[in-house]
């Protein structure tokens, strides 16, 4: 008999979800101006989550208003010891309600439980810990001898780490002394409302966080708002793009931390096994719906085929399904317009001659999924080892000399990310100085921590969020004054 | 990198050349340690539920070879075990009979009487722990074991020929303690406490299976830390590259330090998604343990009647 798991699903009765969710604007829930409201689904099942309201132009100006108030009156004249007490509450709190928002990120999201719960809410916690550690300590961060806020930040996040997300925004903006108003991705908004609540429990003063529900229109008013100091956006190139022509020509201050085409670049030196599971670590985390996701995987030509058997029978062991059932590997993907893009890219890479292979598993009959894919007759000229497919698809390339696969892994406009698998230290080093990315791991994949910067070259963006580096993002470094 | 560890057939010449081995074990792709261990603990986050449970329990159970390798051992301790092997829940008949018994070589007549053909006897030799005692010793030990009717020996390799580089000695060691066990199985005991890196325990695995070992084994049971996750994770990827390579499918013994039941489920999802099924059962997959039997017949008591009944419930040996 073989070894089946039975179900094994963590319970969702430890969440309780509101039927719809007004505005959290100074520091309370309110009614949108316009009345309207806008489903938020389970992207496993398509069951209706909850409603949740769309800001318009005057809730956008009361967000701003607020955030603006809660600055001057409070929040600037704070020392950075009594800011980092309510930081470190939320952190400790985050902490004590971790299962909750696990289970609530994955039903909004569609990611495994195991990763919200092993990998997002402990990150989550952390960075709030990090920063809230440095709030008393700007003097010494290496912005001069008293460095100042930047006064509101408007913050746009994506749906892949809703929570996340809103860590890397949220805690170094208030550990800087910068009040807030957050917009997130309109099929996750439910964590970043429970965070909400968070501040709310922490006593936050009312207005130093905002939280506003919208689609890319709310968006768009938040950050071209005359009253905003500071942008920071992550989500894609496409819209960095028309956020940076945005606010050009205006006081505001910008990070973006946009998309990516990684690659992953295995030697035939590689420590074999553990570079097998970087390469899965790397594109199929999350579903693939990972801005450094190693989405182009770069054999040496002398391992290739040997590695790619390696990669399948691997493959063959991920368990995709419910994303609540603790031994899932692969859950849904976020939405049914995500789906049609990745299944848009993947018919044309097979158009364009590569050779697409998934393991055999059951996909669920509602909800939005896609297999594990790996293509392989892949060159650059492909589609598919351009453009960002953000789905749990590797394209598969290979290289003979290091020189190449430097060559290779920079020939993209995209620089967030990069892998080295060899057990070469000398190459290592020397690899990494070559790689137009912002992160480069070695030996390892998808490996986050508060006290390391993370951002791009390129079409990835500008600007770091995490480590000493992040600060600089959400102080007046330019102008002291 | 394949056919780079591809080894001459071992069946040609006993003797084999030191620097021909060197070349080919230190060609065998290297071990990240932070990643193996990473692997190793993400597997061990499955959970294993209901029926899934029950079958892994009783899987386990069949894996055991319930052992006992202290200086006091005696006669009466050894039937005891026997008893114990063969009926491990007095209460229910359903419950399968461990693996194997596992003793010092002296009380394998003793453990062969009692159990007769019912279980498999397997018997520790040549100079068990440590290894330390001539060539002639350890093959008269091993053969003393198989004459007295041991059907499996548990051999150490020489871990000091090992980490001096002196991979022929421990090679020809395998391939004569292999003769001399004649029909009885043979697992080779890494003491992979002792050679503490990763790569080392790649190398001593490769050295084991080419040399003809049934079985690789991590530990004597002696040393801490005896099996771990890893180590056992990287000793499978070592029969399935073996297996892959040769056609050849070597068993696994994790050995030493597995107390509970979760502990024994993790390491068959360990076997389960990186071996597979071929690998589920005890003539491929063992635990060399004492007090992690009882542990799995109070969760198996358990599972079948909804509630504990506690260590007064399961016979202590």
């Amino acid at each position: 008999m073989p070894f089946d798991y039975a179900p094994a699903p963590e319970s969702r009765s430890i969440v309780d979800i509101e039927s719809n969710y007004g505005l959290f604007i100074g520091g309370s829930f309110s009614e949108p101006t316009s009345g309207e409201f806008f489903k938020t689904i389970n992207p496993a099942t398509e069951e209706v989550l909850s409603e949740v309201a769309e800001a318009g132009q005057a809730d956008v100006d009361a967000a701003v208003a607020a955030a603006r108030r809660a600055y001057d009156k409070t929040w600037s004249k704070m020392s950075g010891k009594d800011r980092a007490k309510y930081i470190f509450r939320i952190a400790r709190l985050i902490q004590e309600r971790s299962r909750e928002l696990a289970v609530l990120e994955t039903l909004d999201n569609g990611k495994p439980i195991r990763e919200s719960r092993d990998v997002d809410l402990p990150l989550v916690a952390a960075h709030f810990f990090y920063h809230a550690g440095w709030a008393d300590k700007l003097e010494f961060a290496g912005y001069g001898p008293d460095p100042k806020s930047l006064g509101v930040a408007a913050q746009v996040i994506p749906w892949n780490f809703p929570l996340l997300m809103l860590a890397w925004k949220v805690a170094p903006a208030l550990a800087c002394g910068n009040t807030v108003v957050l917009k997130p991705a309109e099929t996750t908004p439910l964590t970043a409302l429970a965070f909400a609540d968070i501040c709310q429990q922490a006593g936050l003063p009312p207005g130093v966080v905002n939280i506003i529900t919208g689609a890319g229109e709310t968006g768009r008013m938040l950050v071209e708002h005359p009253d905003v100091d500071k942008v920071a956006f992550t989500g894609s190139t496409e819209v960095g793009k028309a956020i940076q022509r945005a606010v050009a020509g205006t006081k505001k201050k910008l990070t973006l931390e946009l998309g990516g085409k990684a690659a992953n670049i295995v030697f035939d030196d590689a420590p074999i096994d553990q570079a097998i599971e970087g390469i899965v670590n790397g594109i199929y985390f999350n579903q693939g719906h990972v801005c450094c996701a190693g989405s182009r995987l770069l054999l040496q030509e002398s391992v290739a085929d040997e590695a790619l058997a390696s990669l399948k029978r691997r493959l063959t062991t991920l368990r995709l399904g419910d994303p609540l059932d603790k031994n899932t590997d692969i859950g849904a993907i976020n939405s049914s317009m995500q789906l049609s893009k990745i299944e848009e890219l993947t018919a044309s890479g097979e158009a364009e001659g590569a050779e697409r292979w998934s393991p055999t598993c059951p996909i669920p009959d509602k909800g939005f999924w896609f297999p594990p894919t790996v293509f392989t007759n892949v060159t650059q000229a492909h589609r598919i080892a351009r453009e960002e497919i953000f789905g749990p698809v590797l394209s598969v390339l290979t290289f003979r000399t290091p020189e190449e696969a430097v060559a290779k892994a920079n020939n993209t406009p995209f620089g967030l990310s990069a892998g080295i698998w060899t057990e070469k230290g000398s190459r290592i080093l020397w690899m990494a100085n070559q790689m137009r990315a912002g992160i480069v791991w070695a030996n390892t994949f998808n490996r986050f921590d508060p006290t390391s910067p993370f951002g791009g070259f390129k079409e990835s963006g500008f600007g770091r969020e995490g480590g000493v580096q992040g600060l600089g993002a959400y102080l007046n470094v330019e102008d002291p004054s | 990198m394949a056919d780079q560890m591809r080894f001459t057939n071992k069946e040609s010449d006993a003797t084999v050349d030191n620097s021909t081995l060197t070349s080919l074990l230190h060609g065998l792709p290297g071990v990240d340690q932070v990643g193996l261990e990473g692997r190793a603990a993400t597997l061990a986050t499955r959970s294993i539920k209901k029926d899934s449970k029950i079958w892994a329990i009783d899987t386990a159970i069949s894996m055991v070879d319930l052992t006992t390798l202290e200086g006091m051992d005696t006669d009466g301790k050894v039937r005891a075990l026997c008893a114990k092997a063969l009926h491990p829940d007095p209460t229910d008949p359903t419950c399968p009979a461990v693996a194997a018994v596992c003793v010092y070589g002296d009380l394998v007549a003793t453990t062969r009487a009692c159990v007769k053909d019912r279980v498999h006897v397997a018997a520790v030799a040549t100079a068990f722990p440590s290894g330390r005692a001539s060539m002639d010793v350890k093959l008269m030990d091993t053969k003393q074991a198989v004459a007295d009717g041991a059907d499996e020996i548990d051999m150490v390799i020489d871990r000091g020929a090992f980490l001096a580089g002196n991979y022929a000695k421990v090679f020809e060691e395998i391939v004569a303690v292999k003769e001399a066990c004649g029909d009885a199985h043979l697992k080779v005991i890494l003491e992979t406490g002792e050679l503490k890196t990763y790569d080392n325990v790649r190398r001593a695995s490769w050295l084991a299976m080419q040399a003809g070992a049934d079985f690789i084994k991590t530990s004597t049971g002696k040393v801490s830390p005896a099996a771990t996750l890893p180590v056992t994770l990287l000793m499978l990827e070592a029969v399935r590259d073996f297996a892959d390579q040769t056609g050849t499918r070597i068993g696994v013994k994790a050995a030493g330090g597995i107390k509970t039941s979760k502990d024994a489920i993790r390491y068959l999802v360990m076997v389960n998604e990186t071996v597979g099924e071929d690998w589920l059962n005890p003539d491929m997959f063992r635990f060399g343990a004492s007090t992690l039997l009882n542990d799995l017949l109070m969760q198996r008591q358990r599972m079948r009647d909804g509630h504990y009944s506690g260590p007064d419930y399961v016979t202590i040996d």
